[in-house]
């Protein structure tokens, strides 16, 4: 089963390594991560989706990261009422004949266009990673030249922030 | 006033309380090394980085003060790297101080320049890169309260050159600030409570002591609950030293080369109780055999121990100051006889195991046995020496045949099986415990990886007894070949003409040469009573093997207990 952990740690050189290096040598499954500033200056906060088949598994990948001194508090969105969105660019290949199919695509999905040349439309996307899974999958056959994705991020709905949680 | 970031550093040291430095002086750090001078502090120069690390780790490891290592950029600290990640495994407490190039040419692959924060990232409780000497004061802080408060572990601060002679304002902070690290004390007394429970209601409750209770000096209330319950305990090989070998409850070491009666009670008992462990793959055997008919209560002080190999059914998660002696409260509510009325049965059964299978070797035998070696030192020692192994048999055999009576006492390199670790161990030891005598046993592979810190026993006057159990095998791979490769000795006879004692002596240490049975006792008196480092070179048999053996993969019954 997928985690989602809202992990907050010290906006610190190095901080990164210590987080990424630990998930590779201990092991562990993870999905995405995706990190960035917060609103305090001096902390950031990194989004992980990890797969844990059994909560024994997922408690070894808390309790381990936990244990890194840059690493504040950690909070499992999984189950919570959550927004969690991922946003992604997909540079899609469009000639005259074929642009305003790509067009319409883009509206079904209310995504953007925000880049136009004569052989490619840049397409932007923000939602839930299954969404933007979908829209890679129809852009497909008109020929997908390039995408980048941020990795998801989630934030718990109601008025309590995760670092209070 | 303002000083420079060197005497700073120097500053900081003396606020922690640190007797000495083990360090080895190079380029980037010739700044640092200046200040040292100026103000006569205390340092031991070894032959070797490997030797500066392994000492310090050894010296935290019998005093339970933080060992404080020093070595340059480059080469300097990649030579640490060994006796990092062994301090790490077996969380000794350490602070290790390297120097880095300055910081306009980090990055640029510049002369002795290596990403020690990098590469020590996966062996360090935490590390710092410090480009600035105005951090000097809070990383210092920081690093020696991390090193030694929860679950202990090795810190390294890479210094940048520059920060040597910046100036700054020097305060030393009374306080910290770490949002991320908060060690737990004391936990939930009802966790403590459970245990109790459990305990009282099993039949066949066995205490299983790991290195833990050695770490956090609690080896008197651990002794205490053993013997006001009369509940068995057995060991890893970190734990021992924590009960003494001698005491009636206590059924040595469990795992791999563990006691037949300790590893059959492993497996049939109800309830074990682990007390700061981390059931290493060398202890469980198969996971899936691993004490199958028992419920498992975890004490550990590490919440990510709890769950990583063995299962728990409770855990108490706080440090074993706080646990251990609430256990031992909440255990007296219940009278001391009917404890062990309790469990008298059970510990029958115990008995009934270590008279079939006591540990034993060929007291008959016409060679000079290795296992008669470590029970003649700990005779005549009389369990009040600390000792300290290299790894491999010898090790295993110290494990089993050596009287452990004091907690501290015993000194090896049991999570990461560092060879070489032994010499200069002895010597880390010595330095910190001068009025303990201090025996190291060696095997003939391991101690040519480190023998150059001979020579700084011998020039530092260290009186350490080296007993080098020579088999003229890498002895212990040596027996799983025997034992799993068709006895095939892919490159672990050595076939050398080298001269140990000559060597020893070549160095400046008394050699001795043991290879009669009936000169055992004398060799082992002599090089005892000998003032200043001695080097004994034992000549054993060369295929004697370290039973019993839990062949990898098995349970802990399913042991090889002959040769």
């Amino acid at each position: 089963m997928k985690h989602t952990l809202a992990v907050l740690v010290e906006n610190r050189p190095g901080v990164l390594t210590h987080v990424s290096g630990l998930i590779s040598r201990r092991a562990f499954n993870i999905e995405s991560i995706a990190a960035g500033y917060t609103e305090e200056p001096d902390m950031t906060r990194i989004t992980v989706e990890v797969e844990a088949d059994d909560l024994y598994e997922l408690d070894q990948v808390v309790n381990q990261l936990a244990k890194l001194i840059d690493v504040i508090k950690i909070v499992d969105l999984t189950g919570e009422d959550t927004v969690h969105r991922e946003m992604a660019l997909i540079k899609v290949a469009a000639t005259p004949q074929t642009r305003s199919d790509i067009i319409n695509i883009v509206e079904v999905f209310r995504a953007h266009v925000v880049d136009v040349n004569k052989e490619t439309l840049i397409v932007e996307l923000t939602g839930e990673p299954m969404k933007i899974d979908a829209i890679c999958e129809l852009l497909a056959d008109y020929g997908i030249r390039e995408i980048v994705r941020t990795g998801k991020v989630a934030i718990g709905r109601g008025p309590k922030p995760a670092k209070d949680s | 006033m303002k000083i420079t970031g060197a005497q700073a550093i120097v500053e900081c040291l003396k606020n922690e309380q640190v007797e000495l430095l083990f360090g080895y002086p190079g380029g980037s750090v010739l700044p640092l090394y200046d200040a040292l001078y100026t103000n006569e502090f205390p340092h031991i120069l070894p032959r070797h980085e490997q030797g500066a690390i392994h000492a310090a780790d050894a010296y935290a490891r019998v005093t339970g003060k933080v060992g404080v290592c020093l070595a340059t950029s480059g080469p300097g600290a990649t030579n640490l790297i060994t006796g990092i990640a062994a301090a790490h495994m077996d969380s000794s407490p350490l602070v290790i101080l390297t120097g880095q190039v300055f910081v306009s040419l980090i990055g640029r692959d510049s002369f002795q320049e290596a990403d020690i924060w990098g590469i020590t990232t996966p062996i360090t409780k935490h590390n710092y890169l410090v480009k600035n000497a105005k951090d000097i004061p809070r990383v210092f802080k920081e690093a020696f309260y991390i090193a030694q408060t929860g679950r202990p572990g090795p810190v390294l601060i890479d210094m940048a050159k520059d920060i040597f002679t910046q100036e700054i304002d020097f305060f030393y902070p009374d306080a910290l600030s770490m949002r991320g690290y908060h060690p737990v004390f004391a936990g939930c007394e009802a966790d403590v409570e459970g245990a109790c429970e459990l305990l009282a209601q099993a039949e066949k409750p066995l205490f299983f002591v790991g290195g833990g209770v050695n770490l956090s000096g609690v080896s008197e209330v651990m002794r205490e609950v053993v013997s006001y319950t009369g509940i068995p305990a057995v060991a890893s090989l970190m734990g021992l030293g924590s009960v003494p070998s001698s005491d009636p409850n206590f059924f040595g070491m469990i795992g791999m080369h563990g006691t037949y009666v300790g590893n059959m009670a492993t497996i049939e008992t109800d309830l074990l109780v682990g007390v700061g462990v981390r059931f290493d793959d060398r202890v469980t055997g198969a996971l899936n055999k691993f004490a199958p008919r028992a419920k498992i209560v975890h004490f550990d002080i590490d919440a990510a121990e709890i769950n990583k190999n063995v299962r728990a059914d409770l855990q108490v998660l706080g440090d074993l100051r706080w646990s251990l002696a609430a256990l031992s409260r909440k255990m007296r509510t219940q009278p001391s006889e009917v404890w062990h009325t309790g469990v008298a049965a059970w510990k029958e059964r115990l008995a009934g195991w270590r008279a079939e299978c006591p540990m034993s070797y060929d007291r008959e035998a016409e060679a000079v046995l290795p296992q008669a070696v470590i029970a003649k030192v700990a005779e005549v020692t009389q369990g009040q020496a600390i000792v300290v192994t290299d790894v491999g048999q010898h090790q295993m055999w110290t494990a089993q045949f050596f009287d452990f009576c004091l907690p501290r006492s015993f000194v090896t390199s049991g999570g990461l099986g560092t060879m070489g670790y032994g010499v200069p161990a002895a010597i880390g030891a010595h330095v910190g415990r001068p009025e303990s005598q201090v025996v190291c046993f060696c095997g003939d592979g391991g101690f040519m990886m480190t023998c150059q810190e001979l020579m700084t026993a011998a020039d530092l006057g260290l009186p350490i007894k080296v007993f080098l159990l020579n088999n003229g095998y890498l002895g212990m791979v040596a027996q799983w070949q025997r034992k799993f490769f068709n006895r095939h000795y892919a490159h672990t006879r050595f076939e050398t003409k080298a001269d140990f004692v000559a060597l020893a002596r070549a160095m400046g240490c008394t050699a001795l040469r043991l290879d009669a049975k009936e000169d055992m006792d004398a060799v082992v008196r002599e090089a005892l009573n000998t003032p200043g480092p001695v080097l004994v070179e034992v000549l054993i048999p060369p295929e004697e093997d370290v039973v019993p053996m839990v062949p990898p993969g098995m349970g802990l019954d399913e042991m090889i207990l002959e040769s």
